[in-house]
This record gives structure tokens, sequence and C-alpha cells, in this order.
């Protein structure tokens, strides 16, 4: 999967330091540290409520942590703590070098304009000016994401479930990000969708060399998408690892119960 | 192969235990006191009854299973690695080109053909697409998997045919030290034949293996020393 990992630089492109989200007083998460390498897949998992999607948006700069540093390294190779960017500056990193694919296509996708222009408005904000090249571009990627050219002008409410979010999945790799959250990108949909869904994520990630914070509460999708994992309770990371160990030999007690509690089909 | 350094692996007082948190803190001692060494070109055979922790000295070598205590040396290239206490990503680097394993068991992948299934490990290693298909077509073939099924999914494949799929996996890619979990379990007597081969090339190339075969007739084909892992039982 990743001649990456070695091939580029040895410094990572994430550092997470003590991120604290609060409510008030109640913990969304609590004091959550690790660094993200090149080409490196982390699945954050727990139960609902564990604090999973609250760290995945204190990351990406949806949620504004109450304490701790999140710093980033951009294409020029300098290290940023993002909540000392300024909100523009913030902007244009989450439309070029990042993507965030949500759980419910709905939130990520312009509704009630066509599949292409879904795709080439990315394009647009990476400054692509010229109409044919955007269509192709955005052809191209439909393509890659499995959804047939003569879809390209109908606009994602005519598309089924599965169809919405491989296109949410377009338009955020269309701009060839570094880093890319996604939470919960498989929940709600068909196991036979899914599957697809998985191939497809799993292919993509492999040739684009992504990084990807990914929230699951699928451990089965951790395993096949993740090479480390973070183990979320009650806003705290109380395991983390290489994602088969964790799986495969769990420390914690709470881990011990979450692999123990799979269905085997 | 000139001036690479003999031992390929050193296992020193290594000691695995189980806490079973659901059952009240339950500890399981498995192994300890484990202690010994693999050579370039050489195959050495753990043995021992169902149960006395032969897998679990595997997947610690592996890094699938975490260690209580001691060192796991792994040779790679000129540098001296610990796979006790090693980062996950120096063991996602070791496990693309330094250390392979092969299990009994295919986890097969949705919509993943066989074909590809079988490639990735040499894809991974940076061979070209139509070279590393090449040789996982070749693979099969002499693993006896019909070419019909080359281009399908081994989800829906009888268990002897994901075995053989998932065999061509581990051997297709040159990792200087190679683990061999049973592989032959369950194989008939030619296949099992082609796996003692596969063996075979792989000591001719120096490649350190360790192996658990329970097959009497494939461990006195291959083993170059059997080492008893009883010998290692946790005072329990």
């Amino acid at each position: 999967m990743s001649m990456d990992i070695q091939s580029s630089e040895d410094l990572p492109l994430l550092q997470v330091s003590n991120t604290t989200k609060l409510y008030g007083g109640r913990i969304g998460c609590k004091d959550v540290s690790f660094d993200l390498y090149p080409g490196e897949v982390l699945a954050i998992v727990g139960e609902s409520g564990s604090g999973k999607t609250t760290l995945l948006n204190s990351l990406a700069t949806r949620l504004t942590p109450t304490s701790g540093s999140v710093n980033y390294r951009n294409r020029m190779g300098q290290m940023r703590n993002l909540y000392e960017m300024s909100e523009a500056e913030r902007r244009m990193l989450m439309r070029t070098d990042w993507g965030f694919v949500h759980q419910h296509p709905a939130d990520g996708l312009r509704m009630t304009v066509s599949a292409g222009a879904n795709v080439g408005e990315r394009l647009m904000a990476v400054g692509a000016r010229h109409y044919g090249n955007i269509r192709d571009t955005a052809t191209d990627w439909l393509g890659r994401v499995e959804i047939a050219e003569d879809r390209i002008d109908d606009d994602p409410r005519a598309f089924s479930g599965g169809m919405r979010q491989r296109l949410q999945i377009a338009r955020n790799l269309v701009t060839a990000p570094q880093l890319v959250f996604m939470d919960e990108p498989t929940g709600g949909l068909d196991v036979s969708v899914q599957a697809r869904l998985l191939d497809l994520l799993r292919g993509l990630v492999a040739d684009l060399g992504l990084s990807v914070i990914i929230v699951t509460h699928d451990l089965a999708v951790a395993r096949l998408l993740s090479h480390r994992i973070l183990v979320m309770r009650h806003g705290h990371v109380i395991e983390s690892g290489l994602t088969d160990q964790v799986l495969d030999d769990p420390q914690e007690s709470y881990t011990q119960l979450l692999v123990s509690s799979i269905l085997q089909p | 192969m000139t001036n690479t350094p003999k031992t390929k692996v050193l296992v020193s007082d290594l000691a695995k235990s189980f806490k079973m948190h659901l059952r009240d803190g339950l500890e399981i001692p498995v192994v300890s006191g484990v202690n010994f060494s693999v050579s370039a070109g050489e195959c050495v055979v753990l043995g021992g009854p169902s149960g006395s922790g032969k897998s679990s000295i595997l997947k610690m070598i592996y890094a699938n299973y975490r260690c209580q205590k001691g060192q796991i040396l792994i040779t790679d290239g000129d540098e001296i690695v610990n796979v006790a206490d090693a980062t996950p990503r120096r063991i996602i680097r070791l496990r693309e080109t330094t250390i392979g394993y092969v299990s009994q068991f295919l986890r097969a992948i949705p919509r993943v053909p066989a074909l590809t299934l079988v490639a990735e490990p040499l894809m991974a290693q940076g061979v070209a697409e139509d070279e590393a298909f090449e040789r996982a077509g070749n693979l099969l073939s002499r693993l006896n998997v019909p070419e019909r099924l080359w281009q399908l999914p081994p989800a829906t494949f009888s268990g002897g045919e994901q075995q053989r799929v998932n065999i061509a996996r581990g051997f297709i890619a040159h990792y200087p030290i190679l683990l061999l979990d049973e592989p032959t379990a369950s194989l008939d007597a030619a296949n099992r034949a082609v796996v003692v081969e596969l063996v075979e090339e792989k000591k001719t190339q120096g490649v350190a293996m360790v192996g658990i075969l329970h097959d009497h007739d494939v461990r006195d084909a291959i083993a170059d020393r059997i080492i008893d892992v009883t010998s290692f039982a946790s005072a329990a």
C-alpha cells in the first residue's frame, strides 16, 4: 500500500497535542494527542457518544477546541497551528488541501446542482477556469467512482444513497487533497453497496497515497482501511496502536468488550 | 546476499499472557522465557501440542500480538529493529519489505479478485502491475488454482482454494523473514508437495523461516531444527 510512507519525508503531516473540547462542563473529547504521517490511515473507533465525531470536527476546524493545539504541515512544508490561522486561510485549506466526507451525502454535496458541477466546483476553488477541462476532469472522476458518464448532468437528488456517497468522494478527491477526514462514510448503506464503496476507498487511498482520519463504529471497516486505530470511550483515547494488534490482542477492558461484541456472519 | 548478517531473528526472554477483563481480570499465562534465533536460509519449526503457544510466538514476531516482556530483534537491511517496542509505522514498513506471514486463513476482501489479492504484496514492493499479475498467475497455476477462478473474489471459494490463494499471496514476494502458520493444513498431497518446493526455493534465496507444521511429512521435509515450545510453558 505505501512506499509513500517511507519515501515522502519522515515528518508528520498533522500533530495533535492535548486537544480538548468541552461542552460547558461536559467532556466532548479530552487530552487527545497523536501524530499522523503522510500516507497513513488512522481510524477512530468507539460507540455512539464516545467523542469520535467531536474529535474529528475539532481536528478539521469544524469545531473550535477548548484547549490544545493542532499543527498541520502545508504544501510548502511549514508547520502551522490551525487555530492561529485566519478564518480565510482555514477555509482555503478546507477547499483545496483537505477533504471532508460526511456520513450523509446531503451534508457534503450541493443537492440542487448537477453531479458534474458538484465536482467542478471544487476545481474552480483551486483556480480551474476552462470549462472544457473542468468537465473532462469531472467526467474522469465520475468514472473513477463508477458513476456512468450519462449521469453527469443529473443532480444528486436523482441518485441512490450509494451513488451520492461516491459522488461526495469524487467531489472531495478531485483537488488531490493531502488529508481527508471521513465521518462514518459507509454508515447507513446496504452491505453490498458498502462493500463496493469500501473497495473503491481502499483503492483510491492507496493509489493517491492519501492521509486519512476515518471515524467509524464498524471494526471491520477499520480493519480493512486503516493502519492505526484509536479507541475512544467517554471522550478519552483509552487504547491505540497498530490496527490488527489492537483488534486481535486488545489490552483494555472496554476494547475487549467491543471486539467480543461483533457478530460473526 | 553478501555481507548480510547471518542471524535474522533473535528472540530473547520473551513472555506473553492474556488478561481477560471480561472474566474478572483472569490472567492466562501463555509462554515465558522464550529464547531462540533463526539464521538466513534456515527453517525453524516450533513443535508442541495445541495450546502450547506456538501461534502466539509467531504472532508476536509479526507484532500482531503484544508481548509483556523480552525482545524480538529483526535484522532489517543494516538495521536491527526490536519488534517488541517498535512504532506502528516501523512495523508497517517491516511488513512491506522484511517480514511475511503465511496463515491458514484468507481474509477475503469484498470485490477484490483472487489474482489481485495475490499480486498485491509485490505491487506494494514496487513491482510493476503487469509483472505482478503475471507472477501471481504463475504461482496460482503451480498451486493448481484453476484459471477460471482468478478474476473472482475468493469469498465463495472452497476452503482449500482459499487457502491456496493465501499461500500464493504469502509466498509471492521476497521477504528476508517468512513466518509459516500451518500453511499445509488440509491441503492434498500434490499441493503439500508444491508448498515444500516453495519453502526449499526460499531457503536457497537465504530466507529465514519460522513455522508451525502439524503435518509430519512436511515438517520432516523442511525443518532444519525443531524447537519444543513446551519448554517455554509459563508456570500457571
